[in-house]
């Protein structure tokens, strides 16, 4: 490359609107006239929006009940004492008894709730093998460094590794309803399939290859996680939901983002059910497995349905009216300031 | 002992450089060579080779902070019990903005290498002892101990000892400005005993060793001595070495040996390339990343004490606590101190990591911009701007102070002929007046001009307004071209090569210094005295003494002999004139025009007595009837000389022509008369080499009146007069040019009359006093006249002062035989004489030029350049003190001052001019005392935000007298030798403008170093000459002025620039914009990087403070890389706040750049309180939405990630004021690209991210409404309290800038219309005429004394303000002293008439105050302060 142009004005600039910045241009100008009609649209749209979200989350019924035996109440104070400083706890259950006036429309869902259980704890979080949830045989056998201390037991490689897996909840809830004060009570069958999402059961957890058609064998020269009674492969009879693809595993294995969640635990819209619950009388068996009491958590159950927007939710509404008033508010604040302003315009304009 | 002084030896031996021909050893191995140990001329300026590339490049990026903090924080991350994020993706960003910044610097070093490469394969001759001659070889090839042959204009490859010239004196002629950006030659002889060479030098035959310094970097420093094979010895010195980049002209052929080649050379040891600046925001920005620190800091401490009282909450482990690998738990004190490294980790972005590389690309994109404007270009010289400096451009926006300098940079450096009145009678020069204004638009009526055009001109008789374009654009470049010569450096090479290739060398005046057109007046009268001047050879009729015909005659000889002008010529090879060219010709002209006019003579002497103007056609015909027979002896001079010289057949066939011109001149009209004698009497190439341009202008007018200098050489001066013969005065005398005496003198002896006589030129000030005292001649009638003559010619010069004109004093003298003899005895021993010899000289001096007879003076015009009092009345405005420093001389500073409207005629002007300290101490404290009274009524108290307070210029109100403050070089010397700084710039606060006369470069960069720090100021200094080096480098920005004087100034600058006028727009234009871009990106920057970051710091509240992330690693780095880095980039290269029509009407907008409005710690903190609200806004907002709910880590990341890109690209474009297509491409870009790379990463990355991953999360929101809810609500909430300020600010917005939006949103006749009256409103006074010419006719003189005086009538009592003129500039040594008023001439009274005279109590400090100023200025409100 050479300089030696010989044309003259060989270093003039192009004179091109991009480089002397004479691009056509859009110049807004945020004044009143510009914005006071959009806070009052905005606001009113809020309002609006508000309202519908405020009414449809006012809609979802919620039922919830704490289990964790702390107040003394019910039946399963005695497990909650029980359990202290055992792990892993022994069986334990107990039961929640209440009664429906109404019909609860379904579909319903059934929750745990844990308090003040830090799946979000970064390195609980982490204490994980992906590759080896994914089926991964060499994964299954040499689980990644993440999930240290629950990385190898007694020498053998631990499926599923890490504290995430270690600290499955593995309280099993079944619900008993009885229509009439002296009619037995009917177990409610309890949907317990695709809680976990598509993706994690279909795509993200599988099981190693099977070894001659038996999953215990694929999994063996591995050790169960510490806290875990059974082996992974024994988590459920049914081969579709057992091993790493255990929907209560893949629903707990979903860290939660906040010390306070729900994780599905069932769905009811089977039978007389799909509509919802009926009115009458209703006992949930717990088996009481999991210590919570140790760091101050708490165990729940929710009974729940939902609206087009998930779950229960008054804040979205609050939000939405509150936000939309401010604008207003605003709005108005702006008018104001507007008016002052054009008479001092005005006034300027005389003194000229 | 001996041994160790054998050691000494040995040692003194190291720091020699021996150099032996390379000749003997050609062809021998490289290893016997003595000489091979020294390096070669390759000289490479880049940096990296492509190996070494890699690794040097990071390890000086390393040296960064910003780089080596990020470098750290990744290395913290591979430490397993830290590390918050996989520690291989963690280096990405890192390793991305040191890719960034490598591929920055690979592709500045390849512009540097081809840079190199042009240079190093230049062509140059090396004599070849195999093909026994010069052979051409490339630059690179050029060993130490070559012998290298230069031709004329060649660029010197090396330092070469110079052993031979084709010159018979053994002198090379050098031009140097490439160094040292002088123009004038300079003379370099071949070392001693090499000078008697006859023909051609033999590199064969030199066997000498050459022993010489080691390479130093001191151009002018030089000494060795050369050993003959017989052991004797030969000196040289500087005199003899030819420095690299240095071109020779004048001289056919030079030879000689190389001593330095490369890097070694002097001119490279000098190079000390590109200086790193740090500009003002980024000093700003520097201490707002340490606030950054401390917010990090604290987040981190909180982190890390919440995280071990968090885990002092559990009586026992939890089962998501958990233990470390070998099982065993931390103790919460050491998990607090390891969560605090982690939580550096984790809110590491705090600290812009992007902001470092964000910036040099604005910049770099700003720089860009700034190189194509086309304002900035002046197409003269086809030179847009330089950017040499490419990280200050913001700086531009912030300037307090300018620093100028006076010659070149605020006028063009081009003195020009203007007026000039001889014997008491003026001629105004209107047509050259006219000339000059039609320079300017040269297209119009460019034939017109076409036929004053220079002689030089090669083509001239080219017709068509295109070609004549040209000439007239390139013209000007001559003078500089061949300072472009390239050392080294990239941003030179660009403008070298092309230059050399498409220009034809030489000339050193422009046209518009070299034309002078006539006065037709003048031009008859000079004709009627050339002829005058014939006679006097063949008869000595008794002439009048003072006739105005041999005056004007007498004049004009003096304009052409009475200088120390060289004469050369323009073609190649150029070579001075020693001998005039037509020697032969004029014994016989001489005659044939002797008879030819004795007819004449008789009948035009009359004429010219009788009447002024005689008429048109007597002339032409006494031109006709002579025509003919001149016709053909011109024509064997000219051929002589064309043959010679011109190589152009188109001109010489022209030339032919001028005798049917002066044929028909009867016919001709008046222009082709004035034209002829030029076209047939001036040698066509003759070119003027002056010490100083007033010198060469002057014998440019005299040329114009075909009184041509034509040959001058230290015995003999030879000029051509207008009929053609050429008269040869014996040079007796020259007593040079000096600041004291003022004036120059040469004493000749005239041809014709053999009479001896003293022309000297100097100021009228000196020359006025050295008259002839009219009293004292006997005749009255003759001293009445002469009385008359020197009252009006006073009367003139002062004319011309107003006018800013420089001016010149021509007087006479004719001393006898003896007397000369007499004298030049004296002069002789006072040369010899050892002791005090310059007194002696001095005095010797003072005894010739007394008793001068008065001819006349000249009016010079250094031309203000274009549009420089439209562009200093609009710096001020801006609120910018301007500063004129420089070297010339008191008259002619305030001379310009008050033409470029630095001063104006209303401004209380005091100027201080003392030797003494206490005088000076006094003087400013009266002068402060002074000013502050008349301030203290205007100036209501204002008060700022107190940190800017002590900067804070007075506001110049209306009905207070603009002050100005002369100062000249002396004064400054006490005033930093007394400690006199404070007062000195309390007093130039209260200044609307400073004007430091006579000052030295140092005292220019001295006070450019108190006022910036003194002062804390960002301030620029612009300058054009070597001279101003040290100020352009002082100063926070340097501008240098491409064009006069050489590189030296552009090369120490960090911005060139071509025209001062340039200067407005680069200011108030490119810097307001670059400034409020770059700052108000900045601090974009900080608010988006802690808007993010304290999202993940509020989340550490929900997740034991462990340093968990609820966003994807990968999504972060890509959200700062990707998703948020483009539009803040694109806004700051591109956002207009204003356009550029109204930031040039009202430059007031530019103190929002000075205040530093945009970006100061207000607007910071301001933006860190907003990005700390928004982050809570994104972060709750969603937290509340999703408590309680059955989301995941990532399904709650990233509705809070989506919000925050959201409300981040919200609020750039609330931040931004313009939107082209860009804008909006970009915005739209970011935001889709977000939804792409995250829809895919999500899609496709099952497990790639282990241990956590973001599988399928995006697509799972993006199927629920309450994300499109929250993306809806969130941004809005977070934005609506900065939307609602901004509109309320949009609306009622007081501050400059948001009235100057409104005002550019009008449209155009609205807007003009709005202008006018916020120019009225701000300025109530009717002073602002911008479009006024420079050149206007000054007001006459009363109504300057009306002026005058009322700014006395309207102050308070005071000791002493007066008009007074300083006639006496002379100090204690003039016994006249006593009282100023001695000794006035006739013509100061008529102009004095409000004198106060000076009580004798005060007059002993006369001495030292020097009275207040100059020719000019008297007549303006000055005032002077006398104790």
């Amino acid at each position: 490359m050479t300089w030696s142009a010989t044309a003259r004005g060989a270093h003039q600039p192009d004179n091109t609107a991009f480089t002397q910045q004479r691009l056509p241009a859009w110049h807004p100008l945020l004044s009143a006239s510009i914005t006071l009609p959009l806070f009052f649209c905005a606001g009113l749209a809020f309002l609006g929006l508000g309202l519908g979200l405020y009414y449809s989350s006012n809609a979802i019924q919620e039922l919830e009940y704490d289990y964790t035996g702390d107040a003394d109440e019910g039946s399963c104070a005695t497990c909650a004492t029980e359990d202290q400083g055992r792990a892993p706890p022994p069986r334990c259950s107990c039961s929640w008894y209440f009664t429906l006036s109404e019909l609860f429309p379904g579909p319903v869902y059934l929750y745990y709730e844990l308090t003040g259980f830090y799946q979000n704890n970064r390195r609980y979080g982490v204490s994980r093998d992906d590759a080896q949830l994914s089926g991964l045989p060499s994964a299954l056998h040499h689980p990644a460094n993440e999930c240290a201390p629950y990385q190898y037991s007694a020498g053998l490689p631990v499926a599923p590794c890490g504290a995430v897996a270690n600290s499955l909840f593995n309280d099993t809830f079944t619900l008993w309803h009885r229509r009439q004060p002296d009619a037995p009570y009917v177990e409610v069958p309890l949907d317990r399939s695709a809680i976990a999402w598509w993706t994690d059961y279909h795509i993200k957890f599988r099981n190693p290859p099977l070894v001659n058609g038996s999953l215990a064998l694929a999994f063996k020269g591995t050790a169960p996680p510490p806290n875990w009674p059974v082996p992974v492969y024994e988590l459920s009879s049914d081969p579709n939901n057992t091993g790493f693809v255990n929907q209560d595993f893949v629903v707990w294995m979903r860290t939660a983002a906040l010390p306070t969640f729900r994780k599905l635990y069932a769905r009811i819209r089977q039978g007389n059910y799909s509509a919802g619950l009926p009115s009458g009388a209703y006992r949930v068996d717990i088996a009481y497995n999991y210590p919570v009491r140790a760091f101050g958590g708490h165990k729940l159950l929710v009974f729940s349905n939902i609206s087009w927007m998930g779950g229960k939710n008054p804040f979205l509404g609050i939000a939405y009216l509150v936000v939309g008033s401010l604008c207003i508010v605003m709005g108005f604040v702006m008018l104001a300031v507007y008016i002052r302003y054009q008479d001092q315009d005005d006034d300027d304009n005389d003194d000229e | 002992m001996r041994k160790e002084g054998k050691k000494r030896r040995k040692k003194k031996e190291d720091r020699k450089r021996v150099v032996v021909s390379n000749l003997p050893f050609e062809g021998w191995s490289a290893k016997e060579n003595p000489n091979q140990q020294y390096r070669g001329n390759q000289i490479k300026t880049s940096k990296y080779t492509i190996l070494s590339f890699l690794p040097k490049n990071i390890f000086e990026q390393l040296h960064r902070f910003a780089n080596f903090y990020f470098v750290g924080i990744v290395i913290l991350n591979f430490i397993p019990v830290l590390s918050a994020f996989q520690p291989g993706v963690s280096t990405i960003p890192v390793c991305v903005i040191l890719a960034i910044t490598a591929i920055k610097d690979a592709w500045e070093d390849f512009r540097r290498y081809q840079a190199d490469r042009v240079i190093n394969n230049r062509e140059c001759f090396v004599y070849s002892r195999r093909e026994q001659s010069f052979v051409q070889k490339r630059w690179k090839d050029v060993r130490v101990g070559d012998f290298v042959q230069m031709q004329c204009n060649e660029v010197i490859p090396a330092d070469i000892l110079l052993l031979f010239s084709s010159d018979p004196s053994g002198i090379c002629h050098l031009e140097t400005a490439n160094l040292d950006g002088e123009t004038n030659l300079k003379q370099r002889c071949v070392v001693k005993g090499f000078s008697q060479q006859e023909g051609q030098f033999q590199p064969e035959h030199f066997h000498n060793t050459i022993v010489c310094e080691k390479p130093n970097n001191h151009l002018n420093k030089f000494k060795g001595y050369m050993e003959h094979p017989d052991k004797t010895r030969t000196g040289f010195s500087s005199e003899s070495l030819l420095l690299r980049g240095c071109t020779i002209r004048n001289t056919e052929v030079a030879v000689g040996i190389v001593i330095y080649t490369g890097h070694e050379t002097k001119a490279m040891l000098n190079n000390s390339g590109p200086r790193y600046k740090r500009s003002k925001i980024e000093r700003r920005m520097n201490t707002d990343v340490f606030f950054c620190i401390g917010i990090l800091f604290l987040m981190c401490l909180s982190g890390a004490v919440g995280h071990s009282v968090w885990n002092g909450t559990f009586k026992e482990h939890p089962p998501f606590d958990v233990p470390d690998p070998g099982g065993d738990f931390l103790t919460p004190a050491l998990a607090g101190f390891y969560m605090f490294l982690t939580m550096i980790i984790l809110l590491q972005v705090l600290i812009p990591i992007s902001l470092y590389v964000s910036i040099e690309l604005v910049k770099l994109g700003q720089v860009f911009f700034l190189h194509h404007d086309l304002d900035l270009y002046d197409e003269e010289s086809d030179l847009p701007i330089q950017c040499r400096a490419l990280n200050i451009t913001e700086d531009l926006g912030q300037i307090q102070y300018i620093f100028s300098d006076k010659t070149g940079t605020l006028t063009e450096n081009k003195m020009v002929f203007r007026r000039c009145t001889i014997m008491g009678s003026e001629y105004c020069h209107q047509e050259n007046a006219k000339r000059l204004e039609t320079l300017k638009e040269v297209d119009s009526d460019s034939e017109e001009w076409t036929q004053y055009q220079c002689l030089s001109f090669p083509a001239r008789w080219t017709p068509g307004p295109a070609t004549m374009r040209s000439q007239g654009g390139s013209q000007p470049l001559r003078r500089s071209q061949s300072a472009r010569v390239p050392i080294q450096g990239h941003s030179r090479q660009r403008s070298v090569g092309r230059r050399e290739s498409s220009q034809p060398p030489v000339a050193f005046s422009s046209s518009i210094e070299k034309d002078v057109t006539p006065d037709k007046n003048l031009l008859t009268k000079v004709q009627d005295a050339a002829l005058w001047l014939e006679s006097l050879s063949d008869a000595k009729p008794d002439k009048p003494s003072n006739s105005t015909t041999s005056s004007i005659a007498d004049f004009f000889l003096a304009l052409a002999i009475c200088n120390s002008v060289m004469v050369s010529t323009t073609t190649e090879p150029r070579q001075r004139v020693t001998i005039p060219p037509s020697n032969k010709a004029v014994g016989t002209s001489l005659e044939k025009i002797q008879q030819l006019f004795q007819r004449l003579k008789l009948m035009s002497l009359s004429q010219s007595f009788s009447s002024t103007a005689p008429s048109d056609t007597d002339l032409g015909e006494s031109l006709g009837a002579n025509g003919p027979a001149t016709d053909s002896d011109e024509k064997d001079d000219t051929s002589v000389d064309s043959g010679d010289y011109s190589t152009d057949g188109g001109y010489r066939s022209s030339t032919w022509d001028q005798g049917d011109i002066l044929g028909s001149g009867s016919s001709a009209s008046l222009e082709k008369i004035m034209e002829a004698p030029d076209r047939g009497q001036a040698t066509p190439d003759l070119c003027y080499e002056a010490e100083s341009p007033d010198e060469a202008a002057l014998v440019h007018a005299a040329h114009a009146y075909s009184f041509t200098l034509v040959s001058r050489t230290p015995e003999q001066v030879t000029v051509r007069l207008p009929q053609g013969i050429c008269l040869t005065f014996d040079l007796l005398f020259t007593l040079g040019f000096d600041s004291v005496r003022k004036r120059m003198s040469v004493v000749v002896r005239h041809p014709l009359t053999n009479e001896i006589i003293v022309y000297t030129k100097g100021a009228d000030s000196v020359i006025m006093d050295l008259l002839e005292d009219p009293a004292c001649v006997t005749d009255t009638d003759l001293g009445k006249k002469m009385r008359k003559i020197q009252a009006r010619t006073q009367k003139h010069l002062d004319l011309y002062a107003r006018d800013g004109l420089r001016t010149l004093c021509i007087a006479k003298k004719v001393i006898s035989e003896e007397d000369f003899q007499r004298w030049a005895n004296f002069r002789r021993q006072a040369e010899a004489s050892f002791d005090n010899r310059d007194e002696l000289l001095m005095e010797t001096a003072q005894h010739l030029e007394n008793q001068l007879t008065l001819l006349g003076a000249t009016g010079i015009e250094d031309r203000l350049q274009e549009g420089v009092p439209d562009t200093i009345a609009a710096l001020r405005e801006a609120g910018i003190q301007l500063w004129v420093l420089t070297g010339d001389k008191q008259e002619t500073a305030v001379n310009i001052a008050y033409s470029c409207r630095l001063l104006s005629q209303m401004d209380t002007v005091y100027s201080i001019n003392t030797e003494s300290q206490e005088t000076c101490e006094s003087i400013l404290n009266c002068a402060l005392e002074e000013v502050k009274q008349f301030h203290q009524v205007q100036k209501p108290d204002r008060k700022l935000f107190g940190f800017r307070l002590p900067s804070k210029t007075p506001p110049t109100t209306s009905g207070v007298p603009d002050t100005g403050l002369v100062i000249d070089g002396k004064t400054l010397n006490i005033i930093f030798q007394g400690k006199l700084e404070k007062k000195f710039l309390e007093l130039t606060q209260y200044c609307r403008s400073v004007l430091c006369c006579r000052s030295t470069p140092l005292q220019k960069s001295m006070i450019v170093k108190l006022v910036r720090d003194k002062l804390s100021v960002m301030t620029l200094s612009i300058g054009d000459g070597a001279n101003d080096v040290s100020m352009i480098q002082a100063a926070d920005i340097g501008i240098g002025i491409s064009g006069q004087e050489g590189m030296q100034a552009v090369m120490s600058s960090d911005f060139a620039i071509s025209r001062f006028r340039h200067l407005k727009k680069l200011l108030l234009v490119h810097g307001h914009w670059c400034y409020s871009r770059l700052a108000r990106m900045v601090v974009y920057f900080f608010y988006k990087n802690v808007c993010y970051v304290n999202l993940l710091f509020w989340y550490q509240f929900f997740c034991g403070f462990s340093g968990s992330t609820m966003i994807d690693y990968w999504q972060m780095i890509f959200f700062n890389l990707f998703f948020t880095s483009l539009p803040p980039i694109i806004f700051g290269i591109l956002d207009k706040d204003i356009s550029a029509e109204t930031l040039l009407e009202l430059p007031e907008l530019y103190k929002n750049g000075q205040n530093s409005e945009c970006y100061n710690l207000s607007t910071f903190w301001i933006s860190m309180m907003d990005a700390f609200y928004q982050s809570l806004i994104c972060f709750f907002i969603p937290y509340l939405t999703y408590k309680d709910s059955d989301i995941d880590v990532f399904t709650f990341g990233t509705p809070i990630n989506t919000i925050s890109l959201i409300t981040i690209l919200l609020h750039q474009a609330m931040e931004m004021k313009t939107w082209t297509y860009i804008h909006g491409l970009v915005l739209l870009g970011s935001f889709l690209l977000y939804f792409v790379v995250s829809l895919l990463y999500n899609a496709i990355c099952v497990t790639c991210n282990s241990p956590a991953n973001p599988y399928w999360v995006m697509e799972n929101q993006l199927s629920d409404p309450t994300f499109y809810l929250l993306c809806f609500l969130t941004p809005v909430v977070a934005l609506l309290p900065r939307y609602f300020f901004l509109s309320v600010q949009g609306t009622y917005g007081k501050s400059l800038i948001s009235k100057a939006e409104k005002i550019d949103k009008l449209p155009e006749d609205k807007r003009n219309l709005e202008i006018q009256s916020w120019r009225s409103k701000q300025r109530p006074a009717p002073v602002t005429e911008v479009a006024q010419t420079p050149h206007r006719p000054a007001p006459p003189v009363p109504q300057q004394d009306f002026r005058t005086s009322t700014p006395k009538s309207s102050s308070p009592p005071k000791r002493m303000l007066h008009g007074q003129r300083g006639s006496r500039e002379g100090r204690g040594e003039d016994p006249c002293l006593g009282s100023p008023l001695t000794k006035l001439s006739p013509g100061q009274h008529l102009l004095e008439p409000h004198r106060t005279l000076v009580p004798d109590a005060y007059s002993r400090d006369q001495n030292d105050v020097r009275r207040p100023l100059s020719r000019g200025s008297h007549r303006r409100s000055q005032s002077s302060l006398t104790i």
